[in-house]
């Protein structure tokens, strides 16, 4: 997979022991259409989340 | 006519106070002493914090909405405790003191039958040589997030012709709430880009926890991509991203002009230089004294060391590794007054979330738990609802609210903007790990979930509108939840 996406990373630094998104996984971040379901998933987890948390 | 007095009007305060009138009526009285004039939305100061928001948007005035709701507002903070009232006075009472309503510096009063302390915190500046000097800003009140934006503009205006190093995170060794400043951080590095100049900052995090991602919380593992991982991974990625540097494990012991001195968890010491800083300060309980009906000092009776209130929670646990989800309280009533409870930040947790480390010199360096937002508007509506209960007839508290039994939203922006902000939503199930009912990470993995994204901005602004809406009480405000 290309890589031109990404900065250099300084090897054995901190930051080069990390996760790195790849270039569809931060467009998905951004994405209109992708996010609007996810906005509908997170709300339904948040929801049922509060309604395990009532006691 | 039973009166309940709700000591503190924030999150967990005005929503203990709004739901007890609502469902006590008129044939009882509800009272709440703050010292605020408005209410503050306190998520959404790191907005203000970098100029995407004024104040206004974030805060309103109490007095209108408490008359409205038929509510005795008097602006004034407690300033002692007598539970079993005094030589003068029966009935157990509060004093006050009046911050304002024309009758500043007044003090009187207040007899309870019931008590519901949600003070919230101290903000313990002067815990850090320094940090109460004016060489760092916080974003913890409104009028602090309009003064960080002010200096933030300054170094933002001088980033445009030459480098300029911002330092973010915890002003101690003992703090929580690093929630806040991870969102400033990210703020600020996404309003940096928006301007043209993030190439000539430096932003450096530095923070109390062992690791990043640990929140006070420990930190949390999330199902991802077939393996339950650690926040640790999923925060390093975003900073790498980002291109913030960090410093962990640090207790920062002074600050100065320009530079924040810290030591770390391995006993080094070092500095940081800085032309804007913003550190969140450690909190401490608000310093109620409590006095015993003859005027003798109860205050360590009621009151932890820190100033945080007692509660139902086991206080003798011990070291960490004795430590039990059911050492957290579950009805948050004072063990000794039964007509006494506390909630949000104002209640004492049995002990910390996050394991305790200490530097080889003895310095203690973690995050303490945190208290806010979701898990203290849940507690402010429980205590509500068993109090209402009490005043009925109940013999006991009829609601739970326990941090190792309910979950929390949360929602950390990384930036705003319609279409080009980012935030990650969080859900854990419990706050507090439980290790027994959920063996291995202490966790619901199913209800573990976190994701960065529009959605979560587009979520977090809606909170802001949905929360601000509920504390004014408009139509509707009982529909929407903690």
């Amino acid at each position: 997979m290309a890589t031109k996406h990404m900065e250099h990373i300084q090897p054995y630094s901190p930051q080069a022991g990390t996760m790195i998104p790849t270039k569809f996984r931060k467009f998905l971040r951004t994405c209109v259409l992708w996010q609007f379901i996810r906005f509908i998933a997170i709300n339904i987890k948040m929801t049922l989340l509060i309604l395990k948390s009532h006691h | 006519m039973a009166r309940l007095v709700v000591m503190g009007g924030g999150v967990s305060g005005h929503t203990a106070a709004t739901f007890a009138k609502k469902w006590l009526g008129n044939e009882h009285e509800v009272v709440v002493v703050t010292p605020n004039s408005q209410w503050n939305w306190i998520p959404s100061n790191i907005w203000v914090g970098v100029g995407e928001m004024k104040k206004e948007d974030v805060v309103f005035p109490l007095a209108p909405v408490y008359e409205k709701a038929g509510i005795d507002y008097r602006q004034a903070k407690a300033v002692s405790l007598h539970p079993s009232g005094s030589e003068k006075n029966e009935k157990a009472f509060i004093t006050i003191e009046y911050t304002g309503q024309g009758k500043e510096g007044q003090t009187e009063e207040v007899t309870y039958d019931y008590l519901i302390n949600a003070t919230g915190p101290k903000l313990n500046f002067g815990a850090t040589p320094g940090l109460d000097q004016g060489y760092t800003v916080s974003v913890c009140t409104a009028d602090h997030a309009v003064h960080a934006n002010e200096e933030l503009q300054k170094v933002f205006e001088k980033a445009k012709t030459q480098k300029q190093k911002i330092l973010i995170g915890t002003g101690h060794g003992m703090c929580t709430c690093q929630g806040a400043a991870f969102e400033y951080i990210f703020n600020i590095e996404h309003e940096a880009k928006k301007a043209g100049i993030r190439d000539n900052l430096d932003i450096k995090w530095i923070s109390n926890e062992s690791f990043l991602g640990d929140f006070g919380m420990g930190g949390m593992h999330l199902n991802v991509g077939g393996y339950t991982a650690s926040s640790k991974i999923f925060a390093e990625s975003l900073y790498s991203e980002r291109k913030l540097e960090w410093v962990i494990g640090a207790h920062v012991n002074k600050v100065e002009a320009g530079k924040a001195h810290y030591e770390l968890l391995d006993g080094t010491a070092g500095a940081e230089e800085f032309d804007f800083a913003m550190l969140i300060p450690p909190f401490a309980g608000v310093g109620l004294k409590a006095f015993s009906k003859n005027g003798d000092d109860i205050t360590a009776d009621i009151f932890a060391p820190n100033g945080f209130m007692k509660v139902d929670a086991n206080y003798n646990a011990g070291a960490y590794e004795n430590w039990k989800a059911s050492d957290w309280p579950r009805t948050l009533q004072n063990p000794t007054y039964q007509n006494i409870f506390a909630v949000g930040i104002a209640f004492a947790p049995p002990h910390p979330i996050s394991k305790p480390m200490s530097s080889p010199n003895g310095t203690q360096i973690f995050p303490t738990p945190p208290r806010t937002g979701m898990p203290s508007a849940m507690m402010g509506k429980a205590v509500a609802h068993s109090i209402v209960d009490m005043i009925h007839g109940a013999p006991q508290p009829t609601h739970t609210a326990c941090m190792s039994e309910m979950g929390a939203a949360c929602v950390a922006s990384a930036g705003k903007g319609f279409f080009t902000g980012t935030a990650a939503a969080m859900t854990v199930y419990p706050v507090v790990p439980d290790f027994e009912k959920y063996p291995g990470v202490g966790r619901d993995i199913s209800m573990t979930t976190g994701e960065i994204g529009l959605a979560g901005h587009w979520i977090k602004h809606l909170l802001h509108f949905a929360f601000l809406w509920k504390a004014k009480l408009k139509p509707g405000w009982t529909l929407i939840p903690e």
